[in-house]
């Protein structure tokens, strides 16, 4: 064999491995076509950005009763806010071994601010969540993934090859093995968190990763787990823990 | 004349339908079929679901139907009209000269007879081995035996 077609051999079998092996996350901003990708960039033009503004309003507005807001600990833009902190979530509670992901923080904030509580995934509480997740954006996604996560994390990747419904397919199936490939003309991507809270073009809403995952399920013909049900927040901890190292896009848009 | 009023009952059915915003999915679902048993021998299933017979025409509204077969979203096929395709399952333009009734049929039924690993959904799976279908899905399949038979003579037309 000569050094040209050994070369080549080796070019090939790095080419077949690195496709193979696939460890390395990638961003669902990779996976959308040239002008979705246009879109999110553009801060004009990202529809993504009136839940960010509706959010920076929602921060400072101050609660009738208790003449609060939350700017008034986190700063009128949230330049308070740890950024570092923001890119850990879900976060696990060293306490009592809770996840907690950054809405539940958030609706927990909310109501020494107002006593007017809103339902989990309200409008507006994602708006909130949107605008304070994209202080972060550009951090890299840093969830824990050693001690208390770690059993945490186990049991959440289980969920994350469990098939569901009549579609009958894991997260896995398409996320992790299919990644790239196309579904009726869209590209699957690998599931990645680092986007959300994301402007979904396909309901034409914003979405957060708790909303996501019930809208794949229901696309499964699945019964959905009930909103910040354990499932939801092992789902939620593993498929951001896979995110660790991309770039927190907030707001995202995506399919 | 029977038909005429057959099919004006369903197109205001269709509109009453559409108007709730639920077009894809009826408020009010006809209870599950009784499901039929099969039997798979040599990598087929060589027997109709049910006895019943498939109209090829049918098939390819299903096929292309993304609120029923939805072959589309994954397989390339020559359905006019349609033009975004998926590629996770092979073309199946040909299919019906290249593989026998039988063969396709247990492709459709249940793929994971033969690959346990497959994405390919089994459209008439055993409800019994289906994990968390939602409420309204329970006890059913993806399609009805009678549009199994439908998709399986289409696909068997592609010659």
């Amino acid at each position: 064999m000569n050094s040209l077609s050994k070369i080549f051999l080796i070019a090939i079998l790095l080419a077949v491995g690195s496709s193979v092996l696939a460890a390395e996350p990638k961003s669902g901003y990779e996976y959308l076509k040239p002008e979705t990708q246009r879109l999110q960039d553009d801060d004009f033009e990202n529809p993504g950005l009136l839940a960010v503004e509706n959010g920076e309003f929602l921060f400072n507005e101050v609660d009738r009763k208790t003449g609060k807001s939350c700017a008034d600990c986190h700063g009128v833009s949230g330049e308070k806010l740890n950024v570092n902190r923001l890119a850990r979530y879900p976060v696990v509670n060293a306490d009592n071994g809770e996840i907690v992901s950054l809405h539940t923080q958030l609706m927990q904030c909310r109501s020494r601010v107002s006593d007017q509580a809103l339902p989990r995934n309200h409008a507006d509480l994602l708006a909130l969540e949107t605008f304070v997740r994209r202080l972060a954006r550009g951090q890299k996604v840093n969830v824990q993934t050693d001690g208390i996560a770690a059993p945490l994390l186990k049991e959440g990747e289980a969920l994350f090859r469990q098939r569901y419904g009549l579609i009958d397919i894991s997260c896995y199936q398409c996320h992790g093995m299919y990644a790239g490939m196309m579904v009726r003309g869209q590209k699957i991507s690998q599931g990645q968190g680092n986007g959300f809270p994301a402007y979904r073009l396909d309901i034409g809403e914003m979405s957060n990763m708790n909303q996501r995952i019930t809208q794949c399920l229901t696309l499964m013909r699945a019964e959905p787990f009930p909103d910040d049900s354990k499932e939801i927040r092992l789902l939620e901890l593993y498929l951001m823990s896979r995110s660790n190292g991309l770039p927190i896009e907030t707001p995202a848009v995506r399919y | 004349m029977n038909q005429w009023f057959f099919w004006i009952f369903n197109t205001l059915l269709l509109m009453v339908i559409s108007f709730n915003g639920h077009a894809a999915e009826p408020a009010s679902m006809p209870p599950p079929e009784p499901y039929c048993q099969w039997e798979m021998k040599d990598m087929a299933i060589s027997q109709p679901l049910c006895g019943l017979t498939g109209d090829a025409k049918r098939g390819e509204v299903i096929s292309a139907d993304s609120s029923r077969g939805n072959c589309v979203a994954c397989h390339r096929l020559p359905v006019a009209g349609v033009e975004a395709f998926g590629n996770l399952g092979p073309p199946l333009a040909g299919v019906g000269g290249r593989y026998p009734e039988g063969f396709i049929r247990l492709r459709v039924v249940d793929a994971k007879q033969i690959n346990p690993m497959t994405i390919m959904p089994g459209y008439y799976r055993d409800p019994a081995l289906i994990h968390r279908p939602a409420r309204k899905y329970a006890g059913r399949t993806f399609l009805t035996a009678q549009q199994v038979e439908d998709v399986v003579a289409y696909l068997v037309s592609l010659k």
